[in-house]
């Protein structure tokens, strides 16, 4: 059973704003993954340097799990506060 | 290895394996529709779906594979975790809210939600057979790995044990009861994991790491003797020395001697710059006999469990006691990690298989390198960093792209349940993928390796603990390759029934009709890949998957991706995105320099690719069809909706 459209969008704002955000979290991640191969291919060195008692290499790998789950909970936090505030009209009109 | 059944191991394995069949049982009498077969009647609580994401991603080649990588090549193991999590926020971000407001059942319904085209009907659901049906061949291989240290049963008696109970659990209840066993074993998974890592940093390391009902063999060295002469001779006379061995070519010659001694022959490594011979591990595949384990037959239990630190902060002897997850990383790094390489001898009618020591700076262990050469100046080449690239990519554009993993997204109400369920999954499994670093490095030092099957290193890392948490760690093992293989089968099942008897052959087919589709097609995709679960018992899980991942990500996600995001693609554009994708990638791989030597047996060198992964030409080539397609035939576009 799907959310049913109101007369007004407010689902087909929602899910704008959703597939929006989504894209942009998504850019953030991919830069940050790319990075990390690209670090590892052309200085692979520097993946060994200290960082207390890990290196680089670990910090950054722990660092992209890490990284998701924040992003992923920051992102169900923001969609489902916009969700709440569209359907209880108190969402920006476009 | 020479493995015993022992009791507890199988009260604990046949218990969970009933509990499944019972939960199968009861879903199964609620099962009527085709609804609730194929999608569970889209009524999964998003947490229950959540973690039931994860059962279905934390499969054989995470948890047995990963940590069996880790344990051999340290960090390289390691990227695979973190591909493996990269590729959910792909999913999550990109494709699980528009695709479950697309879908109904599967992928392709999705795909050809804009233009009801049998093409694209068609092309979807032969992606998805073969995208599953590649990813079932490890899910098969890793099961018959496991059923013979936990039960004492051959291979193939694994093989075909799980696809009996996945036949059951797929024919009889379809998704409902794969959703509830993938939850259980998915949560499961992941607490015995964290207590698994919790008593590895109790117990510290040990540069003699023994393990609690036994001693870990001492690797000992023998002196040379002073001949005058390049003959080997040794100080201990009670060894005869019997042939020499010279393998490769400097700088990276070896020599290996072949000792006698009370009527047992072992192999031994050369060391000439300190003049000792180091012991190595043999197994012996004879002509006329069977295979030898360190000279003797295997039953005698002379092929030792290894892996260790030969020094830790420079101490030769040391124990360190309980650490944390800090100073954990940190004094392995400070150590010498005692690796294990392999290397093919040839005796007259006989191939002796010899593992030797690699002595291995911990800091080199916790880098990439020791599997994916990236490094030239260690030897890399501009080809194996591509291949590196390329496995890189393909484990973050193949999760999305995985058919058990798409159907999910339907099993829950709405897309914002989807959302929610694709964010408890990515927290699950995150916090997974760093626990199998611990298990993986954990494996390394604690002297568990089987160095016949390294995926066993996790399983064997919980044995050093006790049998109990290891019946318990193989059990919910064993449940996840149930759990996955079901997944995989309802998707195939679901690919057969909905895609292309319904749709495409226009069978005019009401509810009933397609849960008995879906349940005969459940049957005979079950022993298609116990056939080839057997066929391929030898290859590597890991290597397994990586095949399923750059096929999924090529011939599938450009597909995903355009239709959601590209108003002027074209159903022509879809089937010739889905049909190079596919072929792309299947041919690169069997043009691949990994595929001639694990496969073919051929030296890598002759293989026409000059790298293994194809998603860095396979991926593009498929967003290049489809674009160029498409603009082609854009009078086809019938609509010029997208989400």
């Amino acid at each position: 059973m799907e959310h049913r459209l109101s007369p007004d969008g407010q689902e087909e704002k929602i899910q704008k704003f959703v597939t929006k955000f989504g894209i942009i979290m998504f850019a953030i991640y991919t830069i940050v993954y790319f990075a990390f191969i690209i670090i590892a291919v052309t200085n692979p060195q520097f993946m060994g340097k200290d960082v207390g008692n890990l290196n680089v290499a670990i910090t950054y790998g722990f660092g992209i799990i890490i990284l998701a789950i924040i992003q992923a909970l920051i992102y169900s936090y923001i969609c489902g506060k916009r969700e709440n505030a569209e359907r209880s009209g108190k969402g920006k009109s476009k | 290895m020479n493995y015993k059944a022992e009791p507890l191991a199988i009260i604990i394995f046949v218990f969970f394996v009933l509990s499944v069949l019972g939960i199968s049982y009861f879903f199964s009498r609620k099962t009527k529709s085709a609804s609730g077969y194929f999608a569970a009647g889209g009524n999964i609580h998003w947490g229950v779906n959540g973690i039931a994401f994860a059962g279905d991603y934390l499969s054989a080649a995470s948890f047995l594979g990963i940590a069996g990588m880790v344990a051999i090549y340290g960090y390289d193991g390691f990227l695979y975790s973190i591909g493996y999590l990269a590729g959910w926020m792909v999913a999550l971000f990109v494709v699980a809210e528009p695709l479950k407001k697309l879908g109904k059942y599967t992928f392709a319904d999705a795909i050809d939600a804009k233009f009801k085209s049998r093409g694209v009907i068609l092309a979807a659901a032969i992606s998805t057979l073969v995208v599953s049906l590649f990813y079932l061949i490890p899910q098969m291989v890793g099961a018959g790995t496991l059923i013979t240290p936990l039960l004492g049963l051959p291979f193939e008696a694994g093989v075909i044990m799980v696809g009996c109970v996945v036949i059951l659990i797929v024919a009889t209840a379809g998704m409902a009861s794969t959703t509830y066993v993938q939850f259980i074993k998915g949560g499961l998974l992941v607490v015995f994991s964290l207590v698994l890592v919790f008593l590895l940093l109790g117990s510290g390391f040990s540069t003699s790491p023994d393990q609690k009902d036994s001693t870990y063999h001492e690797f000992i060295t023998l002196e040379l003797a002073d001949t005058g002469s390049d003959a080997i001779a040794l100080k201990d006379t009670s060894y005869e020395v019997v042939k020499e061995f010279q393998v490769g070519e400097e700088p990276s010659a070896k020599t290996f001697v072949k000792l006698a001694k009370d009527d047992i022959e072992t192999v031994w490594q050369l060391d000439a710059d300190n003049n000792i011979l180091l012991e190595t591990q043999t197994i012996t595949h004879r002509a006329d006999g069977p295979d030898l384990y360190n000279g003797a037959p295997k039953e005698d239990g002379r092929f030792y469990q290894v892996g260790h630190l030969s020094e830790i902060e420079g101490q030769p002897a040391v124990e360190t006691g309980g650490l944390n997850l800090f100073n954990f990383i940190g004094k392995i790094k400070d150590s010498t990690v005692i690796r294990w390489s392999q290397q093919n001898l040839t005796d007259g009618t006989d191939r002796i298989t010899v593992y030797y020591q690699v002595p291995t700076e911990g800091k080199d262990v916790l880098i990439p390198g020791l599997k994916f050469k990236i490094d030239p100046a260690r030897g890399a080449s501009t080809s194996d960093q591509i291949n590196f690239i390329s496995l890189m990519i393909a484990l973050f554009l193949g999760t999305a792209a995985l058919p058990h993993i798409l159907i999910r997204y339907y099993t829950v109400p709405t897309s914002a349940y989807a959302r929610k369920s694709t964010i408890v999954a990515v927290g699950a499994i995150g916090l997974f993928y760093l626990l199998t670093l611990y298990m993986g490095l954990g494996a390394m030092t604690h002297g568990v390796i089987d160095l016949t099957n390294s995926n066993m290193s996790a399983p064997l890392l919980a044995r050093a603990f006790g049998l109990g948490i290891f019946a318990i760690i193989s059990a919910i093992a064993f449940s996840t390759i149930l759990g996955t293989v079901s997944g995989l089968i309802v998707a195939s099942s679901g690919a057969v029934a909905n895609d292309l008897l319904h749709k495409f052959f226009k069978l005019n087919m009401d509810d009933n009709k397609m849960v008995f589709a879906g349940r005969i097609t459940a049957v005979v995709v079950g022993i298609i890949a116990m056939a080839l679960g057997i066929a391929f018992k030898h290859m590597n899980v890991s290597f397994l998957v990586g095949w399923a991942f750059s096929i999924a990500a090529s011939a599938n996600l450009p597909a995903i991706i355009m239709v959601l995001f590209w108003k002027r693609t074209t159903s022509k554009g879809v089937i010739a995105s889905i049909a190079v994708g596919l072929l792309s990638a299947l041919i690169l791989i069997l043009l691949s320099p990994d595929t001639f030597s694990q496969v073919y047996q051929l030296p890598a060198a002759n293989a026409p690719m000059p790298f293994s992964q194809p998603a860095i030409i396979s991926v593009p080539l498929s967003f290049i069809t489809l674009v160029v397609v498409s603009l082609f035939t854009k009078k086809d576009n019938v609509t010029d909706s997208t989400v």
